[in-house]
Formats: C-alpha cells, structure tokens, sequence
C-alpha cells in the first residue's frame, strides 16, 4: 500500500488545531502519541453501546465487552506474534508491566546477593522497580554502560553476567538518545547461561515489525498510548512457561480459583495477572490503533519515519551551533540535542509559543543526562504523521531561539 | 515607596505593551539582565532550588535597621531568569509581613501562571514557597 502522510494526517483530529494560532506541530511522540479518529470513535461506540463489566455477567452486554476484550488480546498476539494468546497480558503500561513483573519474578527467583542487569541508557521505568527488587532482596543491580555515540558496550556483556544473574533487563530502543539496541545478540548470549531477558519495547513498538518468537525473548513490554491507542493500557508479553511458575503480582477479583479465608488458588493465565476490573475499553482501544498500524503497515511507517530523521538530522546540523546526544548508526525516530550555550527549557519554551510542541528535560532517563554530564536535552520524537514541513517549521523554531538568546 | 501591589500593577501594565508572546519572552530576556547579582558563594546546593526542568538559587537576608527580607536570585534558563527578576522586584525590600501576606495576582495576569504549575517544576513555584517560608521564619524571629 503506498503511504501518503498527508492523507494520515487526516486521521488524526488533533492536528488541526491551533496553538496559539499557529498550526501544531507534534513533536513530542515519545511521551505520547496522538489518537486516530477509529481509536477515538471505538472508545466512543464502546462506551456508547457495549459496555458492561468483563468476565462477571451473564447478560448480553457482559458477553459482548468479555469477546471484544479477548479479541483485543488475540489482535495484541497476532501483532506481536505471539504463541499462545495468554502469553498476553493487559497492565496499565509498560511501568505497570515492568514494576509487575520486577515483583513476581523477584518474589521467586531473587534471593540475597543475585544480580539483575539493566543498561545504562533505561528509562527510570526501567530502572527503578528494579532498584527497588534489589533492595528487598539484598540482590545487587549491575548496568552495561554505552559509549558516547549512545551504542551499548556490548562486549562488556560477557563480563558483567555471573552465575548468579537472574535476569537481564534492557531497553530496544532508547527513549533519549533513539539507538536502536541489538537485543537480539543480548538475548541470545543471556540464553546461552539460561539467563530470561526482558525486552522494554515501549519506543520500539510502534516504529519497528516486532516478533517475539523470531526475537526469543521471555518478557516484552509496551504502552497503548505510545502506539496511537488510549492511555492506561498496555502489555505485559511472557513466554507461557515463565508467566506458569510466576506469582501473581495483584490480588483480587477474577483472578481468582477458589477463595476461603484459609487458602486461594488462583485462576489461570492469563487471567492470573489480571486481578479486579481491567480496563477493557482500553485494551479495545489498543486493538483498534493496531488495526490502524497494520493496515497502514508498519514497514511503511518505519520507512517513512527513518525519511523524517534523517531530513531532520540533516537539517538540524545545517542550522550548526547544535550538538547531539546519540549519534549511532541505529536509530529511530527519536533526536536529542543542545542549541549550544542555550538552556533546553528557554528553547523549549520559545518553541512552544510558535506551535510547536517538543520535550524538554531528562525524559525520566536522569542517567543518560549524567553520562554527558547535562542537564537535559531538546528531545524531537517522531511518529507516522510527521510531514518535512513539521521539520522545516521545528528548524525556523530553532534558529527563532538562537536569535532571541545569542 | 510603592506598596507590593502598587509594583504589580506597574508589571501588569508593562506586560499589555506586548501583545505577542516572542515580545513577552524577548521583554522577559532584558529583565533578566536587571536581577541583582547574586554572589557566587550562595550558588551552593545550599541555595539551590532543583526543578526537573531548571534551576534557581535563592538567597534571603534580613536587613535589621530596615525590617525587611533582601532577595537574591539566580536561575540557569534565562525565561526562568526574567520571571525570578519580577519577583524580586515585587517581594524584595519587603518586611517579613508584607511577603507572608503577599497575593501574587500578577504572574496570572501576564499570563504566566502556566509557569508556576506545580507540574512545570522549573524551581520558580518552590521559590515562591521558599521565600514565603524565609519570611515566616524572620517574623518569627522579631517577634520573639
């Protein structure tokens, strides 16, 4: 199917408004991306016609919301190639995923002086839950450093894993530098010692063809909002054997056997993981965006974003006077910078006055900004809908800033 | 010498000269060039006001011949810079008293207030705190 950017813009409402009086320009989909009119409406109709509470009623309304739902996670299986679709199971988001999963496997495989290794480029999603494991346990947080191109140091990898390393954790893409990280060479060396590794796809998902049997890896995490469909949502992806033997991380309604005061047995998978009243409208919103990426095809979009970055990168060096943070070879979508000798939060601010919306700061990566001993960075994030003319206007932006602060 | 708000009216009617937000900002960016200079020595973690998004120093000194609070500032983002240089010039020279009591309507009024969201965290709203806190405590003090 030929992909035409201008004809997505249509599907999304929100790039018609006005920011104070100017056209948007959205450049802030790493935090968030905008919603197409079909997740809108479908969260809309369901509302409207079908909702009833999942999994509880007999009546007609609850059987129609509990199908909806199970095909929301048969939509999230096929899309990420999955086997089985309880090895799906909704959260609240790739936090909620991870800080999850960091209490399961840590309540039964963690134990005093075992190690969890992360990179140093996480998101604090990434890191925090398992500083938080490790301090419970008395396990030891070990981290793979990256050069200053934003590349892993992969081959320290070997090194820092030990005979008592019980997990690996590690970003696909990084939400500050944009490196795409080879974590299929990790997977496969951490499987080699039966190390599981979990894979943080919450910047990868929407931008790459993700297929966790090809990939091998034992968790996947990721967020609805980042890929086009509603907030509060997400996923929590484990091969079968793992999410088997794992605790639940919730107590509650329906995730439940049998329950007496003495003794619960628990419900099985994937509704184990799911205790009380998901939200389902969310996980159908969800499908609804992965319709949408599917049909526009993700290797189209993938095209078409690498297109953007580049003229992007491209243009931003021209202006000169600007310095990256990540310059890998492997990126995607995601430019993080400095207009030398000018604060981020001066130049974001300006920028947002012309329309255009950009993040500024440390994007919950504190880490990174300490590996280059910065503050913060100007982070553009692209998503399917960026035009050049998004670029053009973001570049008039920037050299509007080293006007009003030189 | 004009009261508190007497000043803050002056800010207000400076502000509606400027009809478009570049003038506000480039307006906000000759006033920060105005903040007295804080001496180095106070710009410490001591001193410092973290925000996630930039940083303000503040300094607070009594004057016990005048009653009133002299304030410092600093910031690393220039915007941040030139709304540090308004408060100054609206709670600086004031008694303990005035500062506590002080509605500070103008920020709103030049449409600022987006600045001060506790969700901006750009170190301008702790200032504020901090500043009211420094004069309870000099309040406090001369009362005793």
């Amino acid at each position: 199917m030929n992909f035409n950017v201008e004809e997505i813009r249509k599907d999304f409402p929100i790039l018609n408004k006005k920011i104070y009086n100017k056209p948007l320009v959205y450049l802030d989909n790493g935090a968030t991306t905008q919603k197409p009119a079909v997740v809108i409406d479908r969260v809309h109709q369901f509302y409207s016609q079908f909702n009833s509470s999942i999994h509880r009623g007999v009546h007609y309304l609850s059987e129609q919301a509990t199908e909806e739902y199970e095909k929301a996670r048969k939509t999230v299986q096929r899309f990420i190639n999955a086997k089985h679709d309880y090895e799906i199971i909704f959260t609240s988001g790739t936090t909620g995923s991870i800080n999850g999963l960091a209490f399961s496997f840590g309540e039964k495989y963690v134990h005093k002086g075992d190690e969890i290794i992360i990179t140093e480029m996480e998101h604090h999603a990434n890191i925090v839950p398992w500083q938080m494991l490790c301090e419970r346990k008395e396990a030891q947080l070990k981290i793979l450093p990256f050069n200053n191109k934003g590349d892993l140091e992969i081959e320290k990898l070997n090194n820092l894993i030990s005979d008592k390393t019980k997990l690996i954790s590690v970003t696909y893409v990084s939400n500050a530098l944009g490196t795409i990280n080879p974590v299929k060479d990790i997977i496969d060396l951490a499987h080699k010692q039966n190390i599981p590794v979990l894979i943080d796809g919450a910047q990868a998902i929407q931008h790459i063809s993700i297929d966790v049997q090809e990939l091998d890896c034992d968790f996947f995490v990721f967020s609805g909002h980042k890929m086009y469909g509603p907030t509060g949502i997400g996923i929590l992806y484990g091969k079968e054997n793992w999410l088997e033997n794992l605790p639940p991380f919730q107590g509650g309604g329906d995730m439940v056997d049998v329950v007496t005061f003495e003794k619960t047995t628990f419900n099985a998978l994937p509704f184990k993981f799911e205790a009380g009243t998901t939200n389902y409208i969310g996980a159908i919103g969800m499908a609804e965006a992965l319709h949408y990426i599917e049909n526009t095809g993700i290797h189209s979009i993938n095209k078409h974003e690498e297109e953007i970055l580049g003229y992007a990168t491209h243009n931003l060096e021209i202006i000169g006077g600007i310095t990256m943070y990540g310059t890998s070879e492997k990126k995607s979508s995601i430019i993080s910078f400095l207009i030398n000798g000018i604060h981020q939060y001066d130049a974001g601010m300006v920028l947002d006055k012309m329309g255009i919306a950009v993040r500024t700061g440390t994007h919950c990566a504190q880490p990174v900004m300490q590996h280059f001993n910065i503050d913060g960075t100007i982070r553009v994030s692209i998503g399917l809908y960026n035009n050049k003319s998004d670029v053009d206007r973001l570049c008039e932006g920037i050299i509007k800033v080293k006007e009003m602060f030189s | 010498m004009e009261t508190l708000n007497q000043i803050q009216d002056q800010i207000v009617n400076e502000f509606i000269l400027y009809d478009d937000w570049m003038d506000r900002y480039q307006y906000l960016i000759e006033l920060s060039n105005d903040l007295p200079i804080i001496n180095p020595k106070f710009k410490t973690n001591e001193y410092l006001i973290n925000g996630c998004q930039s940083k303000v120093w503040l300094n607070a000194e009594f004057d016990e011949s005048k009653g009133v609070i002299i304030l410092t500032a600093d910031s690393d983002a220039i915007i941040t810079k030139g709304i540090i240089a308004l408060l100054v010039r609206v709670l600086s020279n004031r008694s303990p008293e005035e500062i506590m009591n002080a509605d500070l309507y103008f920020i709103d009024k030049i449409g600022l207030k987006q600045n001060l969201s506790p969700t901006r965290s750009n170190g301008l709203l702790s200032m504020i705190k901090q500043i009211k806190l420094y004069a309870i405590a000099y309040h406090a003090k001369m009362n005793k």
